[in-house]
């Protein structure tokens, strides 16, 4: 049981590269709302197929529901079922709301009589559970963020706020206002600054009815900008990741850098 | 019976005359919702408006969404379903919006009418426009018609298109 469960841990917690074929995903009931104190239900999942929810949870420890004025909102009806976690988020603010799970996590390896130790945990537990003098410690950091935004009313872009801290997405196009048959401009950002030559890779909902993922890759440009052609409507998905090694942990050598985000593309 | 056609006439001419200045319509829009045999009707959410060459709203003509108890979500909520209104001009409207918001129709013809003195029309500059007729029914289709135009119209202008599912004709004319 716990052998075949710490697979499915080590996905949820650290949110894996692309080597990994697994997809990390929030899934807004509507990304456009209007009306007096609209609600939105989110679906959260780890999963090969997009949007279906038939491998592993996503765990919503980090859930961050960002308002449009910035402040934050706890999410109603949160639950963790089988497949797929879900919540509620009432939109009473007018404006964009930035639905994120932010994970930063850190696995370390050290020699303790003789043996190879693994340990998971975060910057916060690093210095209560790693020995100060552990032999041999290899750590690495990983910082990753699945979102998805959705609007009451008019757009607006106060919750994109950078935080300076892994990668974030900031809009040149906002993701609540694409349509088919335009073109959608964002920018990555690392640590807050416009990150070049990312590759970032998008794919559209629906993959269990087609032969072939059919993804597409762009590459950020000098500004940290990439541009995608919407040529269909529905719901996308897209993840860039990255590495170095401007660790937040002084111990650690290396950092994986991961972003998904889902984005709803309306018919004209 | 020919003796009463001068005075008819004469009626006519005087009623117009009265008329006339009181209210001169250079603007008409006609918008038909024709009558459908569904299972389950609701009345059609229909959009109204001027677009300039940007693709920039002009005017804001009318927009019919159940408008009755305030406080009750369902007037507004459908509102994104009128989809390029929504994003054009809806969604950062403080609604409802005073002589453009109104009930929603029932199925026939209705008619709009705007003077160029009206606040629609009075700061529409000279250039290149399209009516634009969005109608969208709840558990139905959406249907999206244009009409381009030019403002100020030189000479009486008419205009006609017809929709094929959710719209039925729906005109245009502008006088100078």
């Amino acid at each position: 049981m716990l052998r075949s469960f710490f697979p499915a841990i080590a996905i949820l917690v650290c949110l894996p590269l692309s080597a990994f074929a697994h997809k990390v995903w929030l899934l807004p009931s509507q990304t456009v709302l209007s009306g007096t104190e609209p609600l939105v239900t989110v679906d959260a999942a780890v999963s090969n197929d997009l949007f279906y929810f038939n491998h592993f949870p996503l765990q919503l420890n980090n859930l961050v529901i960002t308002a449009p004025d910035r402040s934050t909102v706890e999410p109603e009806n949160q639950a963790t079922l089988r497949y797929r976690s879900v919540f509620d988020v009432p939109l009473k603010q007018e404006g964009t709301y930035r639905i994120a799970i932010n994970n930063h996590g850190l696995f370390g390896s050290w020699e303790e009589n003789g043996e190879r130790r693994r340990w998971r945990g975060t910057p916060e537990t690093f210095a209560k559970q790693v020995p100060a003098d552990a032999k041999n410690l290899q750590v690495s950091e990983s910082v990753g963020r699945v979102e998805t935004f959705v609007t009451n009313g008019a757009p607006t872009e106060k919750a994109f706020k950078s935080t300076g801290k892994g990668i974030e997405l900031v809009p040149v196009t906002h993701p609540n206002d694409l349509y088919s048959g335009e073109k959608g401009t964002f920018r990555f950002l690392v640590d807050g600054k416009p990150m070049a030559g990312l590759t970032v890779e998008v794919i559209q909902g629906g993959t269990r009815y087609r032969d072939a993922q059919e993804e597409v890759h762009l590459t950020t440009n000098a500004q940290g900008e990439f541009t995608v052609e919407w040529k269909e409507p529905g719901m996308y998905w897209l993840e860039t990741s990255t590495q170095d090694s401007n660790t937040q942990i002084p111990q650690a050598q290396n950092r994986r850098l991961s972003y998904a985000a889902t984005f709803e593309v309306l018919p004209q | 019976m020919l003796s009463k056609r001068p005075l008819i006439l004469f009626v006519l001419s005087l009623s117009l005359l009265v008329l006339q200045p009181v209210y001169a319509a250079e603007m008409m829009v006609s918008v038909e919702i024709p009558r459908l045999k569904v299972s389950e009707y609701h009345r059609p959410y229909v959009a109204v408006w001027i677009q300039d060459e940007n693709r920039k709203v002009a005017a804001n003509l009318a927009v019919w969404y159940q408008m009755d108890s305030p406080g009750d979500e369902v007037g507004t909520k459908w509102l994104p379903d009128l989809r390029q209104w929504w994003r054009r001009t809806g969604r950062s409207l403080d609604l409802p919006v005073d002589g453009v918001s109104g009930a929603t129709r029932p199925a026939g013809t209705h008619d709009l009418e705007f003077s160029k003195s009206d606040k629609q029309l009075s700061k529409l500059k000279p250039g290149k426009y399209t009516l634009i007729v969005e109608a969208a029914r709840e558990v139905g289709g959406r249907e999206l018609l244009e009409i381009p135009f030019n403002w100020p119209a030189e000479k009486p202008f008419q205009d006609e298109v017809r929709g094929k599912e959710e719209l039925g004709k729906v005109s245009l004319t502008i006088q100078p």
